[in-house]
């Protein structure tokens, strides 16, 4: 190995500690800055207080509203991000994501029809309940764009197959909820535009479990992730049995993106702006680096994003979505335009 | 143990459980390169890709030093075998050293982590190939050229025991085509590497290759060494080209000739003749050539071009039956070309043929500088 050689490995290292290093920063003060801001204001040794020693006047805001919302941001943003790096893997395209294949929607409308029918006649929906619906839903969406990408070879073809799907699921849940005028629902409204806001303790325990062990599955599998970025033939190549990874692949994420659809419903565009930001910050596709530094970055990307959402007009809350797309979608754009100077 | 290294028993190939080509029996020793050719969508890639098991075999099975292929595991293959392919590899923001490094995939750990050793391994392919100075590159910014060394890289450092490759050669110019076989060459003698590829270049074929498979039609055609492939009537019939048109001495392949009865004849000799056939067939103006020698070097090119040949047997002097029969065929045509080259004792009748054509006032000189670079 000449001397160029270990300069630039060691630049490329120092580069990803510093990526992130500035992304936990970034976590740590953008957790500060969301627990210290809202209708009360907590200053930060306040809340270092309620936090370590669980005593304080506003420790109630603090633990029972804000805490929980804030992880729910932080962990189901940075799913968001992890399901939408699988998914690109996947399909070998950089604009695929949970939200433009319509995967959400499908959770979506599968989780209003769950508490639709569980509100009526049990009058009770356990979190086991919605994950498994949205899992379900996203499943049977994913379904449908697989078969359009079966008789469509074509990338583009692929997304538009993907918003359809979305738009359909979309429309079913406005017409499930139109109809079902039960006092109990109004707050679904609220659910399927996408918001991380009435987060309960017992969900965040519940989606953090799921998300971090499929956060830790996924990053064991950055090795054959890694060989699949090659592409199909290469991977098998190189011993990776590809049609029994490609189902693992589809049922991870779909997981993923049902979990966090189940929980805050369909948020759009942080699938694929954030590993896309992370792949260009890092310069490296790597999954082993890419898969932690899009989980961080999601959970980062998000907590900013539902800061913006219940800040920027309160006592208004904006969607997520609202938000995320404001941010999310130049990322995009860049991205294609990029990337067809690239080819051109 | 088998005699041969790989070989494959009742095979048949095809796509979605139909056999495409059936009874495919090949066996080659370890250290061998074999050199599928044929003409194109005749199934070559399809008989790869059931080698390096991308394609389910129909029916059969493949072995490689006896354990057979069907049997293997991927991973397990993947120790044994690499492949080169026309697919375009996937991936982003690689440099060529990420994408040679892949192929230490099937000895890193759990997490794909490159050891010391690993590393070492990667740049001593990339040495192996002359590529070493693209390591830092990114992979989508160079060459054809660079990229299929760089491929090879990635296979050689996946310490194979048979390298597959699908066209290798394709998009390459000349002098990169001889680099990348040249170093499978000496890889497969110094490493005792066998190496199965697929090949256009029939001329490139028949210089580096051991064993040749033919390919066309539903089985396999011919299977056998370079020696016993390359006849003309083989890869005419291959090829389905016209007689003449592969030129098996050159290894090389002509267009077709001009037909029709000869305008013109060409009296040469040494080589000299083979532009002058050339422009005449570009010209399509359809003649004759004689009388040449069978080992002159005009002889083949002009048994390939011109509409009829009057020849002697090698080192004979030019019977008068040869000698008449040139006479007749010259009295024929609308002019004569003559290229100067030595006349000596055997061919002193050429010196009579050149006065007939002077006397009958059909003879043009042709000047020595249009084939000079003959």
């Amino acid at each position: 190995m000449t001397k160029t050689e270990k300069t630039a490995r060691l630049a490329a290292r120092a580069r990803y500690l510093a990526v992130f290093i500035g992304l936990i920063a970034a976590f740590a003060v953008i957790t500060v800055w969301n627990i210290n801001s809202g209708s009360v204001r907590i200053p930060v040794k306040e809340i270092a207080r309620i936090i370590f020693l669980r005593e304080g006047e506003q420790m109630n805001i603090i633990w029972k509203l804000r805490m929980p919302r804030i992880i729910a941001a932080a962990v189901l943003g940075g799913g968001l991000a992890l399901s939408g790096f699988l998914m690109q893997t996947f399909f070998g395209n950089p604009i695929a994501g949970p939200f433009v294949l319509g995967i959400s929607s499908g959770s979506k409308l599968f989780v209003a029809m769950v508490m639709i029918v569980a509100l009526r006649y049990v009058n009770f929906v356990s979190s086991w309940m919605m994950v498994i619906a949205a899992f379900v839903g996203a499943l049977i969406a994913m379904g449908f764009v697989l078969l359009a990408a079966r008789s469509i070879r074509q990338m583009s073809m692929l997304l538009v197959a993907g918003i359809m799907i979305g738009y359909i699921c979309s429309a079913a849940t406005e017409f499930l909820i139109t109809f079902a005028q039960d006092s109990d629902i109004v707050n679904l409204h609220n659910w399927t535009q996408g918001s991380f806001s009435g987060t309960k303790w017992e969900d965040v325990r519940f989606f953090s479990i799921l998300i971090l062990g499929c956060l830790l599955a996924v990053f064991l599998m950055s090795k054959p992730i890694g060989a699949y970025q090659m592409g199909e033939s290469y991977a098998q190549s190189m011993g990776v049995n590809v049609k029994r990874f490609r189902v693992i692949l589809i049922l991870m994420s779909s997981l993923i993106a049902g979990c966090v659809a189940a929980f805050a419903g369909p948020i759009s565009f942080v699938g694929i702006a954030v590993p896309h930001l992370i792949k260009m910050l890092l310069k490296t596709a790597k999954p082993i680096l890419v898969i932690p530094a899009s989980f961080l970055g999601g959970g980062v990307f998000c907590m900013f994003c539902d800061y913006l959402a219940r800040t920027i007009f309160a006592p208004v809350e904006l969607s997520i979505s609202t938000v995320t797309a404001i941010f999310g979608a130049p990322v995009v754009i860049a991205m294609l335009i990029r990337r067809h100077g690239e080819k051109s | 143990m088998s005699e041969y290294y790989f070989r494959t028993s009742d095979l048949s190939v095809g796509y979605g459980g139909k056999p495409l080509i059936h009874d495919i029996e090949i066996g080659v020793r370890a250290g061998e390169i074999l050199t599928l050719i044929g003409p194109n969508g005749s199934g070559k890639s399809t008989i790869l890709k059931t080698v390096t098991k991308h394609l389910a075999a129909v029916k059969g099975d493949s072995h490689i030093a006896d354990a057979s292929v069907n049997g293997m595991s991927y991973k397990e293959l993947s120790k044994k075998l690499a492949v080169v392919l026309t697919e375009r590899i996937k991936g982003e923001l690689l440099t060529c050293y990420d994408v040679v490094a892949t192929g230490r995939y099937p000895y890193t750990n759990t997490l794909g982590l490159l050891s010391q050793e690993d590393r070492d391994k990667v740049y001593a392919a990339m040495e192996r190939v002359h590529a070493f100075e693209l390591a830092e590159k990114d992979f989508t910014a160079i060459s054809d050229g660079q990229r299929q060394r760089v491929l090879l890289a990635r296979a050689i450092c996946q310490e194979p025991e048979i390298i597959v490759l699908d066209e290798p050669t394709s998009f390459l110019d000349i002098r990169h085509k001889l680099e990348l076989l040249s170093i499978l060459r000496s890889m497969a003698k110094e490493k005792g590497i066998t190496v199965i590829m697929s090949l256009h270049e029939i001329d490139l074929a028949q210089k580096i290759s051991d064993k040749i498979l033919c390919v066309r039609g539903d089985t396999i055609r011919y299977f056998g060494t370079p020696e016993e492939i390359f006849r003309e009537e083989i890869i005419n019939a291959l090829y389905g080209i016209p007689q003449g048109a592969y030129n098996i001495g050159f290894g090389s392949v002509e267009l077709p000739p001009p037909t029709g009865t000869p305008k013109t004849f060409v009296i040469s000799g040494c080589g000299g003749g083979i532009p002058v056939f050339r422009r005449l067939q570009k010209e399509n103006r359809p003649f004759c050539a004689g009388i040449l020698y069978e080992n002159d070097l005009d002889y083949p090119v002009a048994r390939s071009l011109a509409a009829q040949v009057i020849s002697e047997t090698p080192f004979a002097p030019i019977s008068d039956e040869t000698y008449a029969r040139a006479l007749e065929a010259m009295k024929q045509c609308e002019t004569v070309i003559c290229v100067p080259f030595p006349i000596g004792d055997g061919n002193r009748r050429i010196a009579d043929l050149i006065k007939e054509a002077e006397a009958l006032g059909l003879l043009q000189e042709e000047r020595s500088e249009t084939h000079a670079g003959a």
